[in-house]
């Protein structure tokens, strides 16, 4: 066990976290060349696509150090990304030490630092480690001395690397062996495990992975996960090297994976303790804080049938996204379905985009919405984030919208910008405070529900990518809530309405009805949009009708053509809902939800 | 001369694939070079002998293309010689020629008369020169006119004629004196196309490029209804969207084109040449689009057939449904609930009542068809009830 090194690498986004891993990787030699590529631990479609981890990923990489003897490091790469620190925490959890990268020309950023609160809180050593010291930006000593005041930490002990060009590998490696502790725990003790993540494979069932604080465990032993009892007999345990390589057991201090043919998904939570049913642990591990979405909306299939398979799909993609919360809802335009909480926008766009991928579904997702507490006439309150629960106005005595502390990091010359997107989204600049004597932490109070929305891509570009941004919610305040309908030919569409801000609700009407008319093609009949509070139509557009739609001719070879176009259109059908009359794509439910820069 | 016992025979079809010039609109598949006519002719014989020999029993032979007029009397009586020679074609069969004004004389289409043509349909497509301008074609008003004079002297007594509307720059009454010009014509039959613009021709990317703006579809659709009424009050009645026939003077004969209407009702065909369809027994399968290579293919010995598919149920609903509502006598309920071994009206229910409610569909004992207004969204309407 004292040859037992278990990090993770954590940093803001793009900092070049999986590039590291990615030299760390090749260092130790358990890929060959021919298998190897850029960002190898990100092997999701979809973190490929965007060039960004969305998952944390384990990989247990053999290390010969100059010492002369070898150790096994266990390297978790953890996402950057804000909505994705549920990932870092739990990666954490699993660590006695952290790298934590910064990138030489962009500096300290702010999940540099909310990712250095979350691994102290962890109590893990932390490396610092300036990265991308190729770049002719780099600024190597402002960044040392943003170590030394933002962070706290010293800079003499930051290793100096670039991962790109492969500069500094070795010192990395020399410093997990040297400077982190091994792991702690009694292998003879009985077996405590913490399950921190897991993934439905079809053939073998769920796949748990987990980290040992104490005891053993090897094929053929009979588990138990501690919440719910359920006892599986261990069929595999292994390590993750890239793919899954069984060993004959795995002991105290190590991270791996077991199968145990879980085929009822729900049993496994992320979380939980595993332990051996005939030798049980006393108390189980403290598991992780729930995961706090802080926007929601609903889901739902395209084609009402494939509900069942939704919920299926729902509940594998849980495993493997501890964040997730879910529960049944139900749309009278849009049937059966599930009213979801996200971590934040980002999150929201990927949940969808795996189960679409993964699962092979074609989803419907409603107008995120923050969560609002309702105060009654009668004095009771009630708290909605789905606006179709949304009660009569006449008996809301007043409403309350979630506010946020925003911390913003920027370079100063982009004071006057933030401050005046801040202000738009109605917010409130409570401080600033120079962090080094060109760059500034502005602290501003801001609706939540502003946020969400776009304010993260706004911030980029309004700062060239210079600014980052971390929050937490802080509290509730009075708000003017409303909620906007959108009625298609004079029926209201449930699915689209909206809880805005009063100074928003002609704005986002307007855009609605402006994207649905561009998006629902025209039909036999005129089709009138509308955007309205309560009986008061606040926006109003229309698509026309077409006047024909046939076919002069059709003999012998038209109509294959014909067919193969119908049996097109049937395809196409399926992604269409009906509201009475009017057939409407989900590519226009799917573009209500797009924020106007897009 | 029509009836449902008729339609059930086959129906032979010849592509002839060679025009004097494209006309800008045209998709059909023709060449212009006519130097290969000759190995053509060779090739389609040899067709007709790879092909022949099945048990089907055709009562119509129809010379498309293209412009089978290219082609002398002695040609197409001998193209008509081998076809007799080689399938089952009854006695009383329907034998169509399609023609275009710019390639026949009187002499020629009594030769095809000779030659046992006893069906003639002329490309007249508008009897005014600044449509046929602008459409492409190689002819005169006039001579559309005098085409179907001479196919009448030539002792053709089943005369079709076709035209064209929704032509950029047309008025309504201008279409009209061209619909009323081929109605004192008295041919038996009479088509009438609305001008569509298929990807990939002249007139579309003329169109694409804004060269010219397309009639407005208001205009179009007026134009559909004053066609339907004035052929309706000239004795001739609407069968399918775009065709118009005239009852024979026994009242019980009519002058629907027989070999079309297989096209509609499910009923085997055999199409021979280039990019000629066929359609037997669910099978359906088509030849390649070029005269080379049909030609060299057939000189190798081998069908020049370059796809094939078979239909499996939902797709020949589909197609039932498609060309069913595109007669103006509609889905036969009860034929249809029979082949599919379904409940047409069960699984259409709701569908069709809003389709009725809104006065596009009709549905009665046994018939489902579109209204005249229904028409007009033929396409929609199917893709709604599929
Ligand atoms: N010039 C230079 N570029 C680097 C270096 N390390 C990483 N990059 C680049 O920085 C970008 C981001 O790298 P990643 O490794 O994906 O960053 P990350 O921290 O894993 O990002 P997230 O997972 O999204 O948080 C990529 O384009 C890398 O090629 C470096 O040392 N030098
Ligand atoms: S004559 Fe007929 S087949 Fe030939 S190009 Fe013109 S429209 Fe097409
Ligand atoms: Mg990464």
């Amino acid at each position: 066990m004292k040859n037992i090194r278990n990090f993770s690498i954590i940093a803001h986004i793009d900092h070049g976290k999986s590039t590291l891993s990615d030299r760390l990787i090749q260092a130790t030699d358990i890929v060959s060349d021919r298998d190897f590529h850029d960002q190898i631990l990100d092997t999701m479609d979809i973190e490929r696509e965007r060039g960004i981890t969305i998952k944390s990923q384990s990989v247990c990489l053999p290390y010969s150090a100059r010492d002369g003897q070898t150790y096994t490091l266990n390297l978790i790469d953890t996402p950057g990304h804000v909505d994705f620190t549920y990932e870092v925490s739990r990666a954490l959890a699993s660590c006695e030490g952290a790298l934590l990268l910064i990138d030489a020309s962009q500096g300290v950023e702010a999940q540099t630092l909310a990712n250095l609160y979350l691994a102290m809180e962890h109590d893990l050593v932390i490396i610092p480690v300036i990265n991308k010291i190729d770049l002719p930006s780099a600024d190597i000593e402002r960044v040392k001395g943003q170590i030394e005041k933002d962070l706290g930490l010293d800079p003499e002990k930051a290793i100096l690397i670039s991962a790109k060009e492969g500069l500094g590998i070795e010192d990395i490696l020399e410093a997990i062996v040297q400077k982190l502790p091994p792991p702690s725990g009694d292998s003879g003790a009985p077996l405590k495990a913490l399950i921190f993540d897991s993934h439905y494979d079809s053939f073998r069932g769920t796949i748990v992975h987990f980290r040992i604080f104490q005891g053993k465990i090897k094929p053929g032993d009979l588990i138990s996960f501690m919440s719910n009892k359920a006892v599986y007999k261990v069929e595999e345990t292994g390590i993750f090297q890239i793919n899954r390589v069984p060993q004959k057991g795995l002991s105290a201090g190590q991270v791996g994976y077991l199968i145990a043919g879980i085929k009822t998904v729900s049993d496994t939570k992320c979380g939980d303790t595993i332990t051996l049913k005939n030798r049980p642990c006393k108390t189980p591990m403290l598991g992780f804080k729930e995961a706090k979405p802080v926007v929601f909306s609903s889901i739902y299939p395209v084609a009402s049938d494939d509900y069942e398979e939704l919920a299926v799909a729902m509940e594998k993609l849980k495993l493997n996204d501890a964040s997730l919360i879910y529960e049944k809802d139900s749309s009278a335009a849009l049937g059966f379905g599930f009213r979801c909480g996200f971590l934040g926008l980002l999150h929201l766009e990927v949940v969808q985009e795996r189960l679409e991928r993964e699962y092979n579904l074609s989803l419907i997702l409603t107008a995120p919405s923050v969560r609002y507490k309702l105060i009654m006439q009668d004095g009771s309150t009630i708290i909605i984030d789905n606006p179709a629960l949304y009660p009569d106005p006449t008996v809301i005595e007043h409403s309350e919208e979630p506010f946020i502390r925003a911390s913003i990091i920027i370079p100063d010359n982009y004071m006057g910008t933030v401050m005046k997107l801040c202000l738009e989204r109605r917010g409130i600049n409570r401080n600033y405070q120079y962090l080094t004597n060109d760059r500034l932490e502005m602290i501003f109070e801001l609706p939540l529900a502003e946020v969400v929305y776009d304010f993260y891509d706004r911030l980029k570009s309004v700062t060239q990518g210079y600014g980052s941004f971390d929050y937490d919610i802080i509290d509730y305040r009075d708000t003017d809530l409303v909620r906007v309908d959108i009625l298609i030919n004079g029926e209201r569409v449930d699915a689209l309405s909206q809880l805005v801000h009063r100074d928003r609700a002609v704005e986002r009407a307007r855009l609605a009805c402006e994207r649905l008319r561009d998006e629902i093609p025209r039909q036999m009949f005129k089709i009138a949009i509308q955007g309205a509070i309560g009986g008061k139509i606040i926006a109003r557009k229309t698509v026309s009708a077409f006047r024909k739609d046939v076919t002069a001719k059709c003999y012998g070879g038209d109509i294959t053509r014909k067919r193969k176009l119908l049996e097109k259109q049937k395809k196409g059908k399926k992604r269409m809902k009906m509201v009475g009359k009017v057939m409407i794509p989900q590519s226009a439910f799917l573009a209500v939800l797009k924020t106007d820069n897009d | 001369m029509d009836t449902a016992k008729n339609i059930e025979n086959a129906g032979l079809y010849l592509h002839i694939p060679f025009c004097i010039k494209k006309c800008s609109y045209c998709d059909f598949y023709s060449i212009t070079d006519l130097s290969l006519k000759e190995a053509f002719l060779k090739a389609l014989i040899s067709e007709m002998h790879m092909v022949s020999g099945g048990s089907l029993l055709f009562d119509t032979l129809y010379i498309g293309g293209g412009t089978p007029s290219v082609f002398d009397e002695v040609c197409i009586g001998r193209i008509i010689e081998t076809a007799y020679s080689l399938f089952n074609i009854l006695p009383d069969s329907e034998v169509t020629i399609e023609t275009n004004p710019g390639t026949v004389s009187r002499k020629r289409l009594a030769g095809y008369r000779g030659a046992g043509v006893n069906r003639v349909n002329v490309g007249v497509q508008s009897l005014q020169d600044v449509n046929l301008d602008f459409l492409g074609r190689i002819h005169s008003g006039k001579e559309g006119e005098l085409a179907i004079r001479w196919a009448r002297q030539s002792g053709f007594d089943n005369i079709g004629l076709d035209l064209i509307y929704g032509i950029p720059g047309q008025t309504i009454k201008s279409w009209l004196l061209d619909l009323k010009r081929a109605v004192e014509l008295e041919p038996e039959h009479i088509s009438c196309y609305m001008l569509t613009y298929e990807s990939g021709t002249p007139m579309d990317r003329d169109r694409k490029k804004g060269i010219f703006w397309p009639a407005p579809d208001s205009h179009v659709c007026d134009m559909f209804e004053t066609t339907i009424d004035l052929l309706n009050s000239s004795g001739y009645a609407q069968y399918e969207i775009s065709n118009f026939a005239r009852s024979g003077s026994d009242g019980l004969k009519s002058f629907k084109s027989r070999h079309n209407q297989k096209y509609w009702s499910f009923v085997p065909y055999i199409g021979l040449g280039p990019s000629a369809h066929s359609f037997v027994e669910s099978e359906r399968c088509w030849n390649c689009r070029s005269v080379n290579k049909y030609i060299k293919e057939l000189n190798a010995g081998r069908l020049p057939l370059t796809g094939k598919e078979l239909l499996n149920k939902e797709q020949r609903i589909m197609e039932a449904i498609y060309v069913g509502l595109r007669r103006t006598d509609g889905i036969d309920v009860d034929i249809f609930n029979e082949k599919f071994d379904v409940s047409f009206k069960k699984i259409f229910a709701e569908t069709i009542a809003r389709l009725e409610e809104d006065g596009l569909i009709k549905l009665t004992e046994n018939r489902c068809s579109l209204t005249r207004k229904g028409m007009l969204f033929a396409d929609s309407i199917t893709s709604m009830l599929i």
